[in-house]
């Protein structure tokens, strides 16, 4: 079967990516209420419209640092650019998010196309830097809000963030209109449906199906650039950009094409996260948010399709479920041991849940890099490759599905 | 008029003379091969050709066109394509895809974006690029990682990308450096059927006697960055400046 100009095993790919965007709400409630593992489960709305937010970011990070082995380290100020976007469109219009969306995308491909410009005259280490203080520059300029204190009224709104006042314009709001975040009518923080089967329950909420929708949309077209002669470029940029100006091609437009379109995926995502919840604050900005990304991409598998996906759920449920693990839990858990035992051992985990999640965190993500360079990906791969007991030399037939692990940061010839 | 012209070029780095009064000139549909000792320039020379270096003094000109100051992919947009010391392909990429990247370069122009094409419904380019494939004989190694082909491989590889392109002027840099003698010959071989087919014009930098007598058509012998004598392969062989200066003054 082939579907919207996709081959038969690409259209097999996304409708199962479909499918499990549009049952994540039950696939991530196996465990029945009540019970001692309910914690694990993760299919509330707020942290799936997460899931589906920063799985969009990832995915657009991957188009240029999958693609490209481009480095950025500053997309956070594209996210950060939506969410601002997408709250102005709430004071000055109303609440519907027809109106920041777009404009999150658009403001931020422009930024981006700056930022890109200039960043883009230098390869490797140095690109990377150069993002990097470009965010920095941004995160800076919005915690201060000093192009605001320029032209005299508030731009970010500083340090408290920017959120809808009483005294705001509003000029669209109709009388009956919901008074958050939503799209004709549809509120995103309301759920349609919260069914109960036996101990099991279940939430399905608005905001994280329009999430979700635009999560698949986001996919398909990644799915797409992957596959035409732009990614092909994009990737013959990563493997040898020298003989690629060799063989007449100008490489810059299209790391600069690559690189509005991750910032434009970015600013998307930051649009959504204000969608979900209308405040903005210039933490968004911040350069760890810049890292999370590029831990998620690398730690799901840089530049394959699912990879990016996969790395920020992974990352995304670690933030919220691991840091939800107390030694009270620990306790629980380890009761059937004898007494000092259990303390030994409770205390020896403590360092690594609750707020310790980061370390676990770290520790993962350093047997990742080591033993599996191409992240999540290459380990189910090698999985299913065990499962079925296939020959591992059958690797090298299929180039375009499991690309082999390149150096990520590698210095190239300028131009 | 030849269909690349050096005229005066002179290339200094610091206090060596790299390249002194180069006056050169590669006749279409010949093979011209330019030879010397380490140390001649060559290389230099070549990377004037290409967009890498710009020399002091003098002008390079294609078809008319300077290739002075230009970049290597407008350079290559020309007509000029070039063939590295060590083959220069996309290692991370199919045998299949390295060509059609060579392909789409020619058929697209340095820069077109296009999203939302599918590369394997772009049938001009997939037969194009099996064609070439066929052509340098290695249709059956389609699928492979080009990382890891034989030293030989990557080389008809590469000259696959290069022919693809339809070039006017083949630019090879030292083409059989570091291969094993029978490499050497099927690299000999197969430029040799691509001059035949296809008389394209080619300017060979090597130092390789064999490969050179083998293949050139003309020789120009380059010694501390000058010509010194420029002829027939039959004249150059017994020439004593050339002697001299491969080997030396006798003492």
């Amino acid at each position: 079967m082939k579907i919207l100009g996709l081959n038969e095993k690409d259209s097999r790919f996304l409708l199962i990516v479909i499918f499990l965007t549009l049952a994540t709400p039950v696939l991530l409630q196996p465990f029945p209420e009540g019970s001692g593992m309910a914690q694990f489960n993760a299919g509330y709305p707020d942290l799936m419209q997460r899931f589906a937010i920063f799985g969009i970011f990832a995915i657009g990070f991957n188009i240029l640092f999958g693609l490209t082995g481009y480095l950025s380290f500053g997309h956070a100020a594209f996210l950060g650019i939506g969410s601002y976007a997408v709250v102005w469109m709430y004071k000055l219009l109303d609440y519907n998010v027809i109106w920041g969306l777009p404009l999150a995308v658009v403001v931020s491909g422009i930024v981006a196309l700056g930022i890109g410009f200039i960043s883009l005259r230098r390869s490797g280490i140095y690109f990377s830097i150069l993002t990097l203080a470009f965010a920095q520059m941004m995160f800076v300029i919005s915690y201060s809000d000093l192009f605001g204190r320029f032209v005299g009224t508030t731009i970010t709104n500083g340090e408290t963030g920017l959120q809808v006042y009483g005294n705001d314009p509003q000029v669209l709001l109709g009388a009956t209109e919901p008074s958050s975040p939503h799209f004709f009518g549809i509120v995103m923080r309301e759920n349609f449906w919260t069914p109960q089967f036996g101990d099991w329950q279940f939430t399905f909420n608005n905001g994280y199906y329009f999430c979700a929708v635009i999560a698949i949309l986001a996919f398909y077209l990644s799915l797409r650039i992957f596959r035409s002669p732009f990614g092909l470029m994009l990737r013959a940029i990563k493997t040898n950009q020298n003989r690629l100006n060799y063989t007449g091609v100008h490489s810059r437009p299209y790391t600069l094409a690559a690189f509005v379109i991750s910032g434009m995926y970015a600013g998307l995502a930051g649009g959504l996260l204000a969608a979900m919840d209308p405040l903005a604050g210039a933490e968004r900005m911040q350069w760890t948010e810049s890292g999370t990304v590029v831990l998620m991409t690398i730690l799901g598998g840089a530049g394959t399709l699912m990879g990016p996906v996969l790395g920020a759920g992974f990352i995304k449920y670690f933030e919220n479920i691991f840091s939800k693990i107390n030694d009270n839990v620990l306790h629980q858990w380890f009761a059937w041991m004898p007494d000092g035992l259990e303390d030994a051992i409770v205390w020896v985990l403590h360092f690594f849940v609750g707020k310790g999640w980061h370390l676990t965190l770290g520790v993962l993500f350093m047997l990742v890099v080591i033993f599996l360079p191409g992240g999540l990906v290459e380990g189910g791969t090698r999985i299913w490759r065990f499962i079925r007991g296939t020959d591992r030399k059958e690797k090298t037939a299929d180039a375009t599905h499991q690309p082999e692990h390149v150096a990520y940061v590698a210095e190239k010839e300028e131009f | 008029m030849g269909i690349l012209e050096v005229k005066d070029v002179s290339k200094r780095f610091g206090g060596l003379k790299a390249l002194s009064d180069v006056n050169l000139s590669v006749e279409e549909g010949t093979v011209h091969a330019i030879i010397g000792p380490n140390g001649a320039g060559k290389s230099t020379l070549l990377n004037c050709f290409v967009g890498k270096l710009i020399p002091d003094t003098g002008s390079v000109m294609f078809e008319g066109h300077s290739l002075l100051g230009i970049k290597p992919h407008q350079i290559n947009q020309l007509g000029v394509s070039r063939v590295f010391q060590t083959p220069e392909i996309f290692s991370e990429l199919t045998v299949f895809e390295n060509v059609m990247i060579a392909c789409f370069a020619k058929r697209d122009g340095s820069f077109r974006l296009q999203p939302f094409k599918t590369v394997e419904n772009e049938t001009d380019i997939v037969e194009k690029a099996e064609q070439m494939l066929v052509d340098v004989s290695m249709i059956e190694k389609r699928d492979m990682h080009s990382a890891s082909l034989s030293r030989g491989d990557k080389r008809r590889l590469e000259m696959a990308m290069c022919l693809a392109q339809d070039p006017k002027l083949l630019l090879l840099d030292e083409p059989t450096a570091g291969m094993a003698r029978a490499d050497t010959n099927n690299t000999i071989e197969l430029l040799k059927d691509i001059q035949k087919q296809r008389g394209i014009t080619m300017a060979i930098i090597e130092h390789d006697m064999h490969v050179v007598f083998s293949l050139a058509d003309r020789i120009t012998v380059l010694a501390q960055g000058t010509p010194i004598v420029e002829d027939v392969p039959e004249k150059i062989k017994g020439h004593p400046k050339v002697q001299e200066a491969y080997l030396g003054t006798a003492h």
